[in-house]
């Protein structure tokens, strides 16, 4: 875990210079709590304005939490998220867009569900109409324009979820899981629009469990095991050499249940 | 029986030869009835559009009373718009007792609660699954309102459908403060109450006929709307 450098000017509201040294957005010892569990304790990211981060763990390790809070869809119970070193406001999230794992469309037509995203943000007419026609042909979906968006398959409905986020030109991006149940194919159109998207300076942070998918599209990688921090770094030197005991057993695709269990049989949960 | 067999036949009979004092009691049931369950949707929806979407102080509470509403008795909500109406009441002075717009108001306060309360099921379930979705794209509260009811529009047709059924059917309100004046303020379920105490089954006979077909063929175009809006994923 990062060690706590960075002390936020109490009620800052205002961006502090927003340059490439400076982080686009720090999460601050955050911590949360629901129903009594502590699901996410003291975390503390770096994300760099430009990169790819991704974010890596077992299942209820809390990542979805964190893209969450870092997006500000919740509010983190100690700690804090900064945008470009001031404090995340609802305009600040604005700056932001996020890819869910189950693609949330409305039932409407394709291109309703841009054009809705669109108008949101206070776009009409022409400049609107371009907009849809470039994210219908960056998807790959304009012969599917006037189809009902719920009846496409998993993989174009993704792609119109993405599509749809970027059209809002988000300076940073996130997906949760975006290719979780999708085939090949459409895990590479997805990864192939994410990286498009990066390199006209989309600054990424994606949840994953494919570990080739993070070698593929990550630079940065924070690894959270029980709602902490397990390890952070760049992709390949974590991946390739952890320091820690959760990423060695994530890595070796064994259970890690503790700093005390090697395997199930040691878990003192289990009776046998 | 026999003279079931004969009111019906004497029913059927009206009911070909189209006949003018059927279809004027038809007509202002209809326009009553429509123009209550409008009016009733256009304030039910976006009441309960909002009760579902936003969170205010005694939220919850409003939602127990809209729920409690939808069982409003008819002959109490009668008396209370004829209170309202009548020369020494409030709004005495519009003079609308025994006027189809006093069977309107009587209609609207029964069907609007129940408008409000189904539409706020409706869409507290499609809030649940574009909530986040809406959170993450800056929608705002207008827009989120409008874009949920849209969305829900072939479930809120149903929604619609049941207030058409409660206000159709109604007789204890309409009676109290339209008064059942022939060729002014007398429809279908009054003139039935009225015939049928007069012994003249004929015609009201013909006009429950009526009343269960227009019930029928209301629901059967709104089932088949939705089926076609399931069929094409937009409901």
């Amino acid at each position: 875990m990062r060690e706590m450098a960075f002390n936020p000017a109490p009620g800052a509201s205002t961006p502090a210079t927003a340059n490439s040294e400076t982080p686009m957005l720090l999460v601050r010892d955050v911590s949360f709590s629901a129903g009594g569990n502590r699901l996410l304790a003291n975390v503390d990211i770096d994300i760099r304005r430009g990169s790819r981060t991704l974010i890596m763990g077992p299942n209820g390790a809390g990542k979805s939490l964190l893209l969450r809070l870092m997006h500000g869809l919740l509010q983190p119970e100690t700690g804090a998220v900064l945008w470009q070193g001031g404090r995340l406001t609802p305009e600040a999230c604005r700056a932001q867009a996020m890819v869910f794992q189950r693609p949330v469309l409305l039932r409407r037509s394709v291109m309703a569900n841009l054009k809705f995203a669109l108008s949101v943000r206070g776009l009409r007419g022409r400049e609107r109409a371009e907009k849809i026609r470039a994210a219908l042909a960056d998807a790959g979906l304009e012969h599917l324009a006037k189809r009902p968006a719920r009846v496409l398959s998993g993989g174009e409905q993704q792609r119109l979820s993405l599509v749809r986020a970027l059209a809002l030109e988000p300076e940073l991006l996130f997906l949760d899981e975006p290719t979780a149940s999708l085939d090949p194919a459409s895990t590479a159109a997805i990864e192939q629009l994410v990286l498009e998207a990066n390199e006209r300076g989309v600054t990424i942070v994606l949840v994953t469990h494919d570990a080739g998918q993070a070698k593929r599209l990550g630079q940065d990688l924070v690894f959270l095991q029980d709602g902490t921090v397990a390890e952070i770094g760049s992709v390949e030197t974590v991946l390739n050499s952890p320091k820690s005991e959760p990423v060695r057993a994530w890595r070796d695709g064994r259970i890690y249940l503790g700093p005390n269990t090697r395997s199930l049989k040691d878990f003192t949960g289990r009776s046998h | 029986m026999d003279s079931f067999w004969s009111a019906l036949g004497g029913a059927f009979g009206l009911l070909v030869t189209l006949d003018p004092d059927l279809l004027e009691i038809i007509g202002l049931s209809m326009q009553v009835t429509l123009t209550a369950v409008l009016f009733a949707c256009l304030i039910g929806l976006p009441l309960g559009a909002a009760v579902a979407t936003f969170h205010f102080p005694g939220r919850s509470l409003v939602a127990v009373i809209l729920n409690a509403l939808m069982g409003l008795p008819p002959v109490v909500v009668g008396l209370l718009v004829y209170l309202m109406l009548s020369a020494s009441g409030p709004l005495g002075v519009l003079r609308l007792l025994y006027t189809p717009t006093a069977m309107i108001i009587a209609q609207m306060v029964l069907v609007t609660p129940i408008v409000a309360a189904l539409t706020r099921q409706v869409i507290e379930d499609l809030n649940r699954e574009y909530a986040e979705q809406f959170a993450s794209m800056g929608v705002g509260p207008i827009d989120r309102l409008t874009a949920m009811l849209w969305d829900a529009r072939y479930s809120l047709l149903t929604v619609a459908l049941a207030g058409f059924g409660r206000a159709v059917a109604e007789v204890g309100a309409v009676i109290i403060v339209g008064g059942n004046i022939n060729h002014v303020t007398r429809v279908m379920t009054t003139t039935i109450a009225l015939e049928t105490s007069k012994g003249n089954l004929q015609l009201a006979l013909a006009l429950g006929v009526i009343l269960l077909l227009i019930a029928l063929a209301v629901n059967a175009a709104v089932m088949a709307l939705r089926a076609s809006a399931v069929r094409s994923a937009y409901a």
